[in-house]
């Protein structure tokens, strides 16, 4: 790239020369060389800090130590791979992943479009903006704060929740402690934190419909149901399948972060997914190769959903990612 | 859209509109009564917490929650860190950002379906948790301010976003006329394309700004010394790890007094460290919804 760009720099420039409908690749290259001057250096950025580790994943194949380091370690195949298939928790670790997404997927998903139906009920006053500007602020919070009020409202005896359940006749209970619990506070808070934000864009998507035929859906007599089932809904539908394939071929790549913060010795049975696991393999154990032949399984398994899919919904529908 | 309609409403859809404000209205409770808790909680005294007087607001009103934030050095240490943090790296984040999607912007720009195949492959597919790590360990970066700031440099959601941004509202004639005028490419950037694009900035901005405010997992992995610590250790360390486990609790009396300060503390400290966001939020509001709304035309 650089060669490239200091060849431009060297060669004359032709100026304000009108081109022809198709210029050899040296003379566009010519015209814009200040504009690969400009992008050379996020260029750089995305080969370091993107491609080099994708190159990284050898050493998933790899028996990787320090001294070696990642070219001259020996190779061992598919070992680390095995090792993960055949460990005990393997299939625990999927099941909780997979739980985890797919539950929260099935509230998480829906709940944005139900708040942009009811908000475009409502008419543009001062209640409609005061639902949104609410809504949208917990998105504002970070993981570690949201975890934090999560435990703290659940905490036995201090927590208002527990306290509630308590004046209700609920036995005082540790619900961070609880396996049985753990998707359901996991999945409900993160329904608390972004439902306003997700209905931002189906919000948009209503506001972006045709008012003729509101107008003759009036004139027809149909009721609000009837509006929001034939207008509103089918008009949320292409957005609402990009989102969803996006999401769905997503489901392995559950977050790390709040995961983390809201495991505790007491819920790990059901809490411990993929990439804590990948974590706490690798950079608590030092297991590198290991951690990193989990974290590539993952990414494939991902791949590979999302780009089924993506074909599902190519065949079943006119909408899709590609 | 139809509160104004001259046609009278039927009796089903007088019912229906009613409880769609029912719904919305405890929507919007059940957002604000947790935040409205905390904030009142963090002025009340330890023994209104603890006791569960505080409902909406202070109870026996007192600072002694703040004065015990200002107190603790970490936090300040922390403070301070993730203003540098967000502030770098912010900085950083925008010039990378425009500087990767304005040639991508550009249709005459030779090679800008391959460098867009290339950003797409980093969304879709990625190297993990190991690789990065060890990537960053090899660049010496490991414990230094510049883990924080290097590794994320840009995100490529932001790059597509600002891409879309510049080619609807910046036309091709345009850059041409001033090509023709014999104003140079980087010239237009920044004479004519940043000044027409300070929504996008500011949206991108305030996103890459939350996010450096809120991250805590580079920190998590990267950084060892608890003087480079952002605010997010700093929070995880005093709100989530100092958890007492219910294991603990012999004498429940005692332990409520202790609670009750530590808790205090941890509301102050939840409202003292979401403050700068809470500050700029309703202002960049308006704006960071148009920046979803782009993100959405091709997302």
């Amino acid at each position: 790239m650089t060669g490239i760009t200091e060849q431009a720099i060297a060669a004359p420039r032709l100026p304000g020369s009108k081109k022809p409908a198709r210029k050899s690749a040296y003379k566009r290259i010519r015209r814009h060389w200040q504009l690969y001057a400009v992008i050379a250096l996020p260029i750089l950025y995305l080969i370091t800090f993107k491609y080099v580790p994708m190159a990284g994943i050898l050493i998933a194949f790899k028996d990787y130590n320090v001294i070696q380091g990642i070219w001259g370690s020996p190779w061992v195949g598919f070992k680390y791979f095995n090792q993960f298939f055949e460990s005990p928790n393997f299939w625990l670790y999927i099941n909780n992943t997979l739980g985890i997404s797919l539950y929260g997927l099935a509230i998480g998903f829906p709940a944005p479009i139900l708040l942009a139906l009811a908000l475009n009920e409502v008419g543009n006053g001062l209640f409609k903006k005061s639902v949104q500007l609410v809504t949208y602020a917990p998105y504002f919070i970070s993981t570690v704060i949201m975890v934090s009020i999560i435990i703290m409202t659940l905490s036995p005896n201090v927590g208002i929740v527990s306290k509630f359940f308590q004046w209700i006749g609920v036995e005082n209970t540790n619900f961070m402690g609880m396996p049985g619990l753990f998707k359901s506070i996991y999945v409900w808070s993160d329904v608390w934190q972004y439902t306003g934000y997700g209905a931002i864009i189906y919000i948009a998507a209503l506001a972006g419909v045709n008012p003729e035929l509101y107008e003759s859906a009036k004139v027809d007599g149909a009721s609000r149901i009837q509006k929001i089932v034939n207008i509103d809904i089918p008009s949320l539908i292409p957005v609402s399948t990009i989102l969803l394939i996006l999401n769905l071929g997503n489901v392995m790549k559950l977050g790390f972060e709040k995961v983390y913060l809201m495991q505790n010795p007491l819920n790990l049975q059901t809490s411990e997914v993929i990439s804590t696991y990948v974590y706490k393999v690798g950079l608590l154990s030092s297991s590198f190769s290991f951690s990193t032949a989990i974290g590539f399984f993952n990414s494939v398994i991902n791949l590979i959903l999302l780009v089924f899919v993506n074909y599902l919904a190519r065949r079943l529908s006119s909408t899709s990612l590609w | 859209m139809f509160t104004s309609s001259k046609i009278r409403e039927s009796q089903g859809d007088r019912l229906f509109i009613f409880g769609i404000y029912a719904l919305l209205t405890a929507v919007l409770l059940v957002i604000l009564l947790p935040l409205l808790y905390i904030v009142s909680s963090s002025f009340s005294s330890p023994q209104a917490v603890v006791s569960g007087r505080v409902w909406l607001f202070p109870v026996e009103f007192t600072l002694d929650g703040y004065t015990a934030v200002f107190r603790n050095p970490q936090i300040g240490t922390g403070y301070m860190n993730s203003l540098i943090y967000a502030v770098a790296g912010t900085t950083i984040n925008v010039v990378m950002t425009v500087m990767l999607a304005y040639p991508l912007a550009r249709k005459t720009f030779y090679g800008r379906n391959v460098i867009m195949v290339l950003l797409i492959i980093t969304m879709i597919f990625e190297g993990g948790l190991i690789p990065y790590y060890l990537l960053v360990k090899n660049l010496q970066l490991l414990d230094t301010r510049w883990a924080m700031i290097l590794p994320g440099a840009l995100a490529v959601f932001q790059v597509i976003v600002a891409r879309t941004f510049f080619q609807t509202t910046i036309p091709d004639e345009l850059a041409e006329a001033a090509e023709l005028d014999g104003c140079n490419d980087i010239r237009f950037i920044l004479r004519i394309v940043l000044p027409l694009s300070k929504p996008i900035l500011a949206v991108m901005s305030l996103m890459y700004a939350v996010g450096h405010w809120n991250a805590y997992f580079d920190a998590l992995i990267f950084l060892r010394s608890a003087d480079l610590f952002p605010l997010q250790i700093v929070l995880r360390n005093i709100l989530i790890l100092n958890t007492i486990d219910p294991t603990m609790m012999s004498n429940v009396d005692i332990f409520l007094a202790q609670q009750g300060l530590k808790d205090l503390l941890k509301y102050s400290l939840i409202v003292v460290a979401s403050l700068p966001v809470l500050i700029i939020y309703p202002f960049v509001q308006k704006y960071f919804v148009k920046g979803v709304m782009i993100g959405s035309l091709k997302g």
